[in-house]
């Protein structure tokens, strides 16, 4: 990893807590990358070949169908495995077994070890287990690839941005810092009160207990997030405020699994970031931002490959680190 | 950061960029801009408030009442105490998707007592440890429900058992007992005035009904397969479902007992053995139920 990518990345730890993108220093790109940019600057034969690509433009559910494609067929999994008694992923998202092999979600796990402040084995090896396999699928790709909340809140954005274009409703973006304050306030909570708080009111909690022991009266919880994301703020819940995501952003920095972005052939008209839950996360793509030829998309990405189905280019893609060298 | 990305290379650049533009309109449309800009971020601060409030309220309401603790629920075998419970209790479920005859249920908002969280109704389905080896504490991830107690946690006294609890339908296998140390409960003749022995009554038909839905399993039925206590009528002359059904043995037995006042009554006379695992309440006969567990109760001699 050259310099410019090096800062950059510690500067995407920071974006995730909450940190405004900035535009970098110009000491701060790369000289391939400064040519690029330079290149584009008013270069008639690039506006010509972005009309054409414009018109040209097809629109692909690539990746959104192969997402909820995996979301749906995870979680019924686990109403299968109940209903039919198949024992194939026993329990529900917070914990499960995998053909009898633990499964702890980290936020829940974390909870229950500041809450009881007392941790026996299994939860250990269930915790662990997740850990590692999150931190090599990309951490936070729990979020889109299985949280059921994620896929009605992305069908609650559908209607709210429907709305927003008949103009009855406008977004109103709300200071990301807050999920930060909020990781912070359910953690001391559980330290302090010794009960698992957040457990409470977690959608994907809620959600994903109703689906396999069915509904209750807390999935009215859930329908007021979806009521307040729908009328008042854009994916509100997870963008500035689920804890679970940021755990698993945490464990995503070192992911190898992400998505990258080329600059070459970007035509720069911001269409992955109309499209993206963390648009903060695609700051690169703006017109002389990239450091690089080559830059990585940093760990607040859910690498729910929305941004790789709508770029017109494929300047976005999906990348494992190391891989696309090895081949 | 603004909501429309300013990518497109006809956008106009952004206000802080545009200093080398001191004519007159230009200066009153970046006030504008700006006084737009200020009343944006009043709007933010207002909705991160409205999200942190509401978030917050929802958090604590489903706190609250756990803090007050009003109601006492049974919770399933090899608990931690409550609050040690609730603490280490993930919500998974798991111990409800081993239970053979779902005895387990999960709690629900209104129940204020944790979302999600296990808990045993007996009166509509008692823990009758059908599966012998309690999976449910071999299900649980965290130790909420567990065999061993870790050393810092002290079982109150009255709460651990004397001796492990032999199960009647193992009382024939090399290893009769029940892995438990700890009761979840005590059952107690709580409406005397309404139980058939004490009026030297017995009893005949089905024991709560024919809707009743809970299950149980019958030794001489079959070990392994709990019916429906309804397919198992009874017709007994002096009524005796709690004791002929207690899983455990030496837990409960019909005694006469001798009142203050001389008289002479057959009652059921609940032992140190008692778990408190509730079938003695889902097949008492009438309604309600003349025995029940109380959660959480310790042996008192």
């Amino acid at each position: 990893m050259n310099n410019p990518l090096r800062k950059r990345f510690g500067e995407q730890i920071l974006l995730m807590f909450g940190r405004e993108p900035k535009r970098p220093e110009e000491g701060d790109i790369a000289p391939a990358a400064q040519k690029i940019h330079f290149f584009k600057q008013g270069n008639r034969d690039f506006i010509a070949e972005k009309k054409h690509a414009r018109a040209h433009a097809v629109k692909k559910n690539t990746w959104r169908n192969r997402r909820w494609a995996t979301l749906i067929t995870a979680n019924l999994l686990f109403v299968l495995s109940y209903w039919l008694d198949v024992q194939l992923l026993e329990g529900s998202l917070t914990a499960s077994r995998f053909v009898g092999f633990h499964l702890i979600d980290l936020n829940s796990a974390l909870q229950v070890m500041l809450a009881h402040k007392h941790i026996i084995v299994n939860l250990l090896i269930g915790t662990g287990t997740i850990l590692v396999g999150w931190a090599l699928l990309g951490g936070r790709t729990f979020c889109s690839w299985v949280c059921p909340y994620h896929l009605l809140a992305e069908w609650a954005e559908k209607l709210h941005l429907w709305l927003a274009e008949k103009k009855l409703v406008s977004d109103a973006p709300i200071d990301r810092r807050l999920r930060v304050v909020f990781w912070l306030i359910f953690a001391l909570l559980a330290l302090g009160t010794g009960y698992t708080v957040y457990e409470a009111i977690s959608p994907t909690g809620i959600l994903s207990r109703a689906l396999i022991y069915g509904p209750g009266l807390a999935l009215l919880w859930v329908i007021a997030l979806l009521f307040f994301e729908v009328f008042f703020s854009r994916r509100a819940w997870c963008r500035y405020a689920c804890p679970i995501g940021l755990t698993y952003g945490v464990v995503g920095i070192v992911s190898p699994l992400r998505v990258k972005y080329t600059l070459e052939g970007c035509f720069h008209e911001g269409d992955c970031r109309k499209v993206c839950l963390v648009p903060h996360v695609l700051d690169t793509v703006i017109k002389g931002r990239a450091v690089d030829t080559e830059v990585p998309i940093g760990p607040d990405c859910t690498r729910c490959g929305l941004c790789v189905d709508t770029c017109p280019s494929g300047s976005l893609k999906f990348d494992v680190k190391g891989l696309s060298k090895l081949l | 950061m603004s909501d429309d990305p300013k990518d497109s290379p006809s956008a106009a650049p952004e206000p802080a960029a545009s200093s080398p533009a001191p004519r007159k309109p230009a200066l009153t449309a970046a006030q504008r801009m700006s006084r737009e800009r200020q009343q944006q971020a009043r709007r933010r601060v207002l909705h991160t408030i409205l999200l942190s409030g509401g978030v917050m309220g929802a958090a604590l309401s489903g706190w609250l009442p756990l803090a007050y603790a009003q109601r006492q629920r049974l919770r399933p075998p090899g608990a931690l105490d409550e609050k040690d419970f609730l603490a280490s209790c993930i919500k998974c479920g798991q111990c409800v998707q081993v239970c053979p005859v779902n005895a387990i249920k999960l709690a629900d908002l209104v129940d204020g007592f944790g979302v999600g969280a296990p808990y045993i109704a007996a009166r509509d389905q008692a823990c009758d440890f059908s599966c012998d080896a309690v999976q449910c504490i071999l299900a649980c991830p965290t130790g909420a429900l567990t065999y061993h107690k870790p050393d810092f946690l002290k079982p109150r006294s009255g709460a651990g058992l004397a001796a492990k609890p032999v199960l009647k339908a193992k009382q024939k296998d090399p290893e009769p007992t029940l892995n438990l140390t700890e009761r979840i409960g005590v059952a107690r003749l709580t409406r005397p005035e309404s139980c058939l022995a004490l009026q030297g009554k017995g009893f005949k038909g089905q024991a709560r009904g024919a809707d009743f839905k809970g299950r149980m399993r019958y030794m001489e039925v079959d070990r392994w397969k709990p019916i429906p206590v309804a397919d198992h009528p009874y017709d007994v002359p002096e009524c005796d479902l709690c004791v002929r059904e207690c899983p455990v043995a030496q837990a409960i037995s019909i005694e006469t007992v001798t009142l203050a006042d001389g008289r002479q009554r057959r009652q059921p006379v609940v032992h140190e053995p008692c778990v408190g695992c509730g079938v003695c309440e889902m097949v008492c006969p009438v309604e309600q139920a003349a025995i029940e567990v109380v959660p959480r109760e310790v042996w008192r001699a």
